[in-house]
């Protein structure tokens, strides 16, 4: 059904995130910490893919990041506001997994969630469970 | 000319090694995993080290009498390690970098190829239609996932799902 479906969206992204994870850092130089990471997947990822950064990071320097994009591009044609609310999560999958396999390229196992209080703003939390 | 290449996992398996026919293997083999430990040295060194000098070629990691081994490790923490002649002296730094920018690129494209799992060991096919990229010798050809075969009884390969040599 609908979770099934999501999951296996979410698993494409996955794919996906995994190989640009590989492709894109090629040039610069290695990170130096998580942190860089993040700002790695704000601004060339999401450049790369969306062709815009990301609005904000937050993080609560615990292993919890919020990245939030107020005019999310696969949401943005699609209304602006509460209309379609509960089909948002069927454009957010894949991006989740995207975010989730670039990190795991780069060496960090994460939770990606993401939710949407109002089109098209939408925000991914980032969970590093710390080892 | 290189007269080994291997491309190292980040959890130390390999994905693929390639060496010369005529010599012995497993030597090379042995060589590239004792060049590991040199290699985890130098990345843990790195990460202590100053903002500059973070790079992702290693470097001359250790000379024998009959060869010397370079190394390379990427934002993914894959390896590449190369073994090379001693008595071909011709061979610069400045070729053995791009000889190992070659080699990331190729690996970047086996990630990015969809039907490649991440994790598997990389089939290279000699007679391959797909891209081989030569690192200036005939047969060090580089790593590309076999073509699918498309036909009544075959589907997509695939590969098994751990690595076939351990160590």
């Amino acid at each position: 059904g609908q979770k099934m479906s999501l999951s296996v969206l979410e698993s494409m992204g996955f794919r996906v995130g995994q190989a640009l994870g590989e492709r894109l850092p090629r040039e610069t130089l290695a990170f130096r910490e998580e942190l860089d990471v993040l700002k790695f997947l704000c601004k060339d990822l999401w450049v790369a893919v969306f062709q815009k950064q990301m609005d904000s990071l937050r993080t609560n320097h615990q292993g919890t990041y919020v990245l939030q994009d107020n005019s999310f591009p696969l949401l943005l044609p699609m209304a602006s506001g509460l209309q379609y609310l509960e089909e948002a999560p069927k454009f957010l999958a894949f991006t989740c997994g995207l975010l989730r396999g670039a990190l795991c390229t780069l060496g960090i196992e994460s939770v990606v969630t993401a939710s949407v209080a109002a089109l098209p703003v939408c925000k991914f939390q980032v969970l590093i469970p710390k080892s | 000319m290189a007269v080994c290449i291997a491309v190292i996992a980040k959890e130390n398996y390999p994905l693929y090694i390639r060496s010369t026919p005529t010599e012995n293997e497993l030597k090379f083999h042995y060589m590239v995993h004792t060049s590991l430990d040199v290699v985890d040295e130098k990345i843990s060194a790195m990460g202590k080290a100053l903002v500059d000098q973070r790079e992702l070629y290693l470097g001359l990691l250790y000379p024998t009498e009959d060869y010397k081994v370079y190394g390379y490790v990427t934002n993914s923490k894959v390896k590449f390690v190369m073994v090379v002649d001693s008595s071909n002296t011709a061979l610069r730094d400045n070729e053995i970098r791009s000889m190992f920018r070659k080699l990331h690129n190729s690996y970047t494209d086996v990630m990015c190829n969809p039907f490649y799992n991440p994790g598997d060991r990389i089939q290279s096919s000699p007679g391959g239609p797909y891209s081989r990229v030569r690192i200036q010798s005939r047969w060090a050809l580089l790593p590309v996932s076999d073509p699918v075969q498309v036909g009544p009884t075959s589907c997509v390969r695939s590969s098994p799902a751990g690595p076939l040599i351990t160590w």
